[in-house]
């Protein structure tokens, strides 16, 4: 699998290290913002009131 | 291809490779759940409470904004308010569902703390925001008013605007700003209670009285922190208003005065 992104991946050993940089970059930030957010708020309860 | 050995060496490096993506798969995973725990715990508490209260300085900035007619007139710096004037407080009139009409001050949360006050508990637009995190219970009195101005908010988490509630002492003030002024309450007191216990949030915190003479805030938030087991409440009694005129109340005009 990972193999096959190397693979896949063009340039030198450099050039690859830097795109999966920015790859697993892009990858976080959605996951922080969006599908984190997402999974606490649907899957996890969390309250703070009293009714 | 059809030799036999070739045949069977072919059939183990499928099994290896089968192995070997499992083996990723998993590691993913593992990975993945990290950066979930990392996200909760750090994440969803500091850049997010960062993010709110961020949007709520930006709030006090607009407030603190004169208009052009006043701006030429003021040539002095803003005075800064010792005590709370004799003037009763104004009553807030009752905020749309979800709008910001408030700005919650608690030094004894850090020297830079303020958010945003949203009308209702709703999780999605108003305790879970990136720009409120605070929300008042529609049930109870309106600020300024006589009775009970009760608000919630995360302990931990989207923000976790009550994540120092229990760190509160006696005496400790607890501020709050509209666009004319700035109510005062002093902590009096921290009580655990079970999440079904609404009482806290009557006319007279746990009482049940027709009227009241006092003013009081109530902040409740889960407890303990990382759980909904119960609940902690923290009250505070009022203490006096502050005009806008007279100039900020002396333990926030650091913070007020910053929002330029």
């Amino acid at each position: 699998m990972y193999a096959a992104l190397w693979r896949l991946l063009p340039g030198g050993v450099v050039l690859k290290l830097l795109q999966l940089a920015v790859i697993v970059s892009i990858l976080v930030l959605v996951l922080f913002e969006w599908v984190f957010p997402w999974i606490a708020q649907t899957f996890m309860s969390e309250q703070s009131t009293v009714d | 291809m059809s030799d036999p050995i070739q045949r069977e060496f072919s059939r183990r490096s499928r099994l290896a490779r089968l192995t070997g993506v499992t083996g990723e798969v998993m590691l993913t995973i593992g990975a993945l759940m990290a950066l979930f725990l990392a996200w909760h715990l750090v994440w969803n508490d500091t850049i997010q409470g960062a993010r709110q209260n961020e949007s709520a300085m930006n709030q006090a900035q607009q407030w603190k904004e004169p208009t052009p007619l006043e701006r030429e007139e003021v040539t002095e710096p803003t005075p800064i308010a010792l005590q709370p004037s004799d003037e009763s407080p104004p009553v807030t009139a009752a905020p749309a569902a979800g709008e910001s009409f408030a700005l919650l001050y608690v030094p004894r949360f850090g020297a830079d703390y303020v958010r945003s006050i949203a009308e209702g508990v709703d999780l999605e637009t108003v305790l879970n925001s990136r720009t409120v995190g605070v929300g008042r219970y529609p049930e109870s009195n309106q600020l300024g008013d006589i009775g009970n101005f009760a608000l919630a908010a995360h302990r931990n988490s989207f923000g976790a605007a009550f994540g120092e509630i229990g760190e509160l002492r006696i005496g400790d003030r607890i501020f709050v700003e509209v666009p004319e002024g700035w109510h005062s309450y002093k902590f009096r007191n921290l009580e655990y209670v079970w999440a079904t216990e609404v009482d806290v949030l009557n006319t007279f915190p746990r009482m049940k009285v027709d009227a009241s003479d006092f003013r009081v805030i109530t902040l409740t938030s889960c407890h303990p922190k990382f759980s909904e087991a119960e609940r902690v409440i923290a009250y505070g009694v009022y203490e006096g208003w502050y005009p806008r005129a007279g100039g900020p109340p002396t333990e926030i005009a650091q913070i007020v005065e910053g929002a330029t």
